[in-house]
């Protein structure tokens, strides 16, 4: 029955009624084929868009990467209007990674907290709007997030990042250099600002997979005398295993095109650094926003190639997570 | 069965009343950890109140799992101890979202009033006080409309292929992957596309249409997803007994299947709207902003100026404050991110309100 | 090592609804227990509440007393982990963890208690393979998945992994009614094995299965939809099956309802 019965009894025709053949003519009447002919134009519409977008950002950017003098993968410098043409995504690329993935390590751990404990630890009738209260997160504008990181956050992570400079100071990472008193629009804050982005569809994913955890799996290892932590690790974490990784993947997506909150908080630099609590750092997204207004032909074109780069990578990471979930799922 | 005949029991009985922690020991745990910060703080060079929160969480967890361990056992007091992080965890969610609502609102509160909400920018000096969003509501609000206005009925009708028709087949499968890849397109690399297609290529001028352009891309998967999971929803049995009634399938669909799933469709472009109200990036490439109120969505840069909305108007006065918080144009930006909020709220809370109401009824 | 098993005047609620009224029962140790009666008469739930695992269902709580020899597994000091562990749980449907192995599983329940060395392990989980009658069918194979078993076999391998932690009592949920007939004769004939050890109580909605297996039979029935089930009766089986004192029980025997 793996097509749909286009009328009652039609899909079983049989020898004692001769008009099956007209009933199952009916389905290709005028009416249904022009409502299905129009369902089927606004579903082939998503992929003719997703292909007009890889189309067009190719289209627009060749000539400027043929201008380009600069090796586009690694240079770290922007300066596409200048002569000649001297470009590349090597800073980009490397700060747009590093607050992304920065930000879903701090996410991952706090959002699979919420999942469990919207699923298995809150009162049941309260975990309906618990579980809304945290989507709230997604729908504050990401141009909000960047105004509070700015003016709220940053100026309140100077002791965190003092302390992690005295105690944690030998590992780079944490090495804050500058004599200044540190004011924050650093890569540490965007990934701060990104992992609190995140969270909601992470948990929101993670919720969901836990949610679908078969009753018998819990039951089995309560009867077994587990505790509710024991219960969760042998039953829930390992059948939501797929389910997780794909939220956090989902997530990691997200983080890389974000755009406002990033620009907002970084105060901009091209210098690919490892000492994150520092000033500087640009993303992919945060480098079109700023320069967007200044590109002439050439910057506009180099800014669409990388977009495109931008395009490329997420959509990479969103094609894996949902490979990732699909499989769990046909399993 | 002999052999479990001389089998002995693997692990000893005990017996069913452990020893249990009473009802009082934890609230006074926290009392005490707390006490023991505070004095800590005002003793100390400790200072700050996130500093705090840290230490006094740290130590309650630690002081817990020792008592728990020392009473309870090794078991009991593991459990204890992931069933506080739980909460923290989810503390530290609640956190953030309070912190960013109290702020905005503190921040943004102080300019609202009717002259700021009714309104524009025009012959306002940028750097000085006064001036409004007025414009940038209309703006907001036309563009998410147009936005909606497309993606829309287009999401719905593809929905109703995915559910009615693909029964998948492969094509069908190929939309279905590409919705949910098309939900992490980035923002901006949506407007980055509509500024090649329509204004490069097709030689249109930057406008509150463009931006609806781009903003319809990011709001298409949304509703076709949020769409394809109500008509799910609606049980195979209705159709049949309307296909025995000799009703098309067409008929079906639009005099069945969709009014039966209509509230939960609503609920989903409105969360869908809700989403892309706040929208920021592909509208700062797109539309750029005004300080005049301008209707015409179609109205282009030169003539005599595009429309303005209220994420590029934030954007906007952060530039013009350069960093000041105390600068009136960074007290203007908080105010309209303050409205913002409220639409998107409001959108999200009516939402919710039709979904519940029909949920009661049906 | 079995124990016997003491219920007087227990209700059971779901939420405001109370599903069993005034349940009292005597379950003698090493002994098979069953309860028949028609669906949503409560027996399933009186088996739930034997080890706690009633309260899991949001909302569920149970009034009374269950004694197990003597110790009220609802008392105010008492953890349901506790509870949980000394009396064991078959369910109706095999629920073997698909993502252990079988080795895994069987000695899922010791691992929770922590302190597990290979050597004993491994005695472990041959006697309870052994004691469910699988350890012939799968000695080679330990290291597969749990899932890859048949239906019959995971509920066998269901019963291996509640017998390893040593339970005193075993409880089980209709455990034969999704396996075919051959299965259900294997299960069966474990048992009345493995009743030498154990104290059993048994939920079966096939009264010749409650006949052949068990030694006393509770009859549950309720009065009418919404109410709440009751135990009609209860007695040795044979006596049940051959002489019933209530004519309720007699109609249900004898096929006029249910």
């Amino acid at each position: 029955m793996s097509e749909q019965p286009t009328l009652g009894g039609a899909t079983t025709p049989s020898v004692d009624r001769p008009q099956a053949s007209n009933i199952s003519g009916a389905s290709v009447r005028p009416g249904d084929r022009v409502f299905r002919s129009a369902a089927l134009t606004a579903g082939a519409i998503v992929l003719v868009v997703m292909a007009a977008i890889a189309v067009f950002l190719v289209y627009r950017a060749v000539p400027a990467l043929r201008d380009n003098t600069a090796n586009f993968l690694t240079f770290q410098q922007w300066f596409p209007d200048n002569d000649p043409s001297t470009f590349g995504i090597g800073a980009l690329l490397y700060f747009t990674v590093l607050t992304s993935v920065l930000a879903m390590i701090i996410a991952l751990p706090v959002a699979v907290g919420i999942a469990l404990f919207i699923t298995y630890y809150a009162p049941r009738r309260a975990s309906q709007t618990l579980g809304y209260f945290v989507d709230l997160l997604a729908a504050v504008p990401s141009i909000v997030y960047g105004l509070w990181g700015f003016a709220f956050l940053a100026p309140r992570m100077t002791g965190l990042v003092q302390f992690m400079d005295k105690y944690f100071g030998w590992i780079p990472l944490f090495d804050y250099r500058p004599t200044n008193v540190p004011n924050n629009l650093s890569p540490f804050t965007a990934s701060v600002i990104l992992a609190i982005m995140i969270l909601p569809i992470i948990s929101s994913i993670s919720r969901e997979v836990f949610r679908q955890v078969p009753r018998e799996q819990v039951e089995a290892a309560l009867a077994l005398g587990a505790t509710r932590w024991e219960m969760i690790r042998t039953a829930v974490l390992p059948f939501g295993r797929a389910g997780v990784t794909s939220a956090a993947i989902l997530g990691l997506g997200r983080a890389l095109g974000e755009t406002l909150a990033v620009t907002l908080v970084l105060s901009t630099a091209y210098e690919v650094s490892l000492h994150i609590t520092e000033n500087g750092g640009v993303t992919f997204a945060s480098n079109i926003a700023l320069k967007y207004g200044e590109a002439g032909e050439v910057g506009t074109g180099a800014l669409i190639a990388s977009g495109l780069c931008l395009f490329v990578i997420t959509l990479a990471v969103n094609f894996t997570a949902n490979l990732v979930i699909r499989r769990q799922r046909s399993a | 069965m002999a052999v479990l005949d001389k089998s002995a029991p693997a692990t000893p009985v005990e017996g069913l009343a452990g020893q249990k922690l009473p009802p009082w020991a934890l609230p006074a745990l926290v009392g005490a950890v707390v006490a023991v910060a505070a004095l800590l703080w005002a003793t100390t060079g400790f200072a700050g109140r996130a500093g705090f929160l840290v230490f006094a969480v740290t130590l309650y967890l630690i002081a817990q799992s020792v008592v728990s361990f020392t009473v309870e056992g090794r078991r009991q007091s593991v459990d204890r101890l992931f069933t506080t992080l739980m909460y923290v965890a989810f503390l530290l969610a609640a956190l953030p979202l309070v912190v960013i609502t109290w702020y905005t609102v503190k921040e943004g509160v102080g300019v609202l009033s009717s002259d700021f909400l009714f309104s524009s920018m025009f012959r306002i000096n940028p750097e000085g006080p006064g001036g409004g969003i007025y414009h940038a509501i209309v703006g907001t609000l036309i563009q998410s409309l147009l936005a909606t206005l497309l993606a829309a009925p287009i999401g719905i009708l593809a929905a109703i292929y995915l559910v009615e028709y693909g029964g998948g087949r492969p094509f069908a499968r190929a939309v279905s992957l590409f919705v949910d890849v098309m939900t992490g397109v980035p923002s901006i690399v949506a407007g980055l596309f509509i500024y090649a297609f329509w204004i490069l290529a097709l030689g249109f001028q930057r406008s509150g249409l463009a931006g609806s352009l781009a903003l319809f891309i990011l709001m298409l998967p949304i509703v076709i997803r949020s769409s394809e999971e109500m008509l799910k929803l609606v049980p195979m049995d209705l159709r049949e007994a309307s296909y025995a009634l000799g009703v098309p399938k067409w008929r079906t669909i639009l005099s069945v299947v969709l009014p039966t799933a209509l509230a939960g469709i609503v609920t989903g472009v409105m969360l869908g709207v809700a989403r892309i109200a706040g929208e920021t990036a592909p509208l700062l490439l797109l539309v750029g902003t005004n300080q005049r109120i301008e209707f015409n969505p179609f109205s282009g840069t030169e003539d005599p100026t595009p429309q303005a909305s209220l994420p590029t108007y934030i954007f906007e006065q952060f530039g013009i404050a350069v960093g000041n918080t105390e600068a009136p144009a960074f007290q203007r930006a908080w105010g309209a991110a303050l409205v913002l909020i409220i639409i998107i709220g409001l959108l999200s809370l009516i939402a919710r309100l039709v979904a519940r109401l029909v949920r009661v009824r049906g | 090592m079995a124990k016997s098993i003491d219920v007087s005047g227990v209700d059971i609620f779901y939420g405001s609804f109370k599903a069993v009224e005034d349940v009292s029962m005597t379950i003698e140790p090493r002994s098979v227990t069953a309860f028949i009666g028609p669906s949503g008469c409560g027996k399933s739930t009186v088996l739930r509440t034997l080890n706690r695992m009633h309260e899991v269902i949001p909302g569920a709580r149970v009034e009374g007393k269950v004694l197990l020899d003597g110790e009220d597994i609802y008392g105010s000091q008492v953890d349901p982990v506790n509870v949980r562990r000394t009396i064991g749980m078959v369910f109706q449907k095999p629920n073997p963890f698909p993502t252990m192995s079988i080795y895994d599983n069987v000695v899922a329940g010791l691992k929770l208690a922590g302190r597990t060395r290979k050597a004993q392990t491994d005695e472990v989980v041959e006697r309870s393979l052994r004691g469910a009658n699988l350890w012939e069918e799968v000695k080679d194979r330990l290291a597969k998945p749990g899932s890859s078993l048949s239906g019959g076999q995971q509920q066998r391998l269901c019963i291996a992994r509640a017998i390893a932690v040593s339970p005193q009592v075993l409880l089980m949920d209709e455990p034969c009614s999704a396996l075919d007939p051959i299965s259900t004769l294997a299960i069966e004939d474990l048992i009345s094995e493995l009743k030498e050890r154990y104290t059993i109580v048994i939920v079966t909605h096939n009264m010749q299965q409650a006949a052949r297996v068990s030694d006393r039979t509770g009859f549950f029935n309720l009065n009418g939809v919404g109410q709440p089930g009751r135990l009609i009766e209860m007695d040795d089986t044979q006596k049940i099956f051959s002489n019933p004192s209530n004519k309720r029980t007699e109609d249900y025997i004898t096929g006029r309802f249910g």
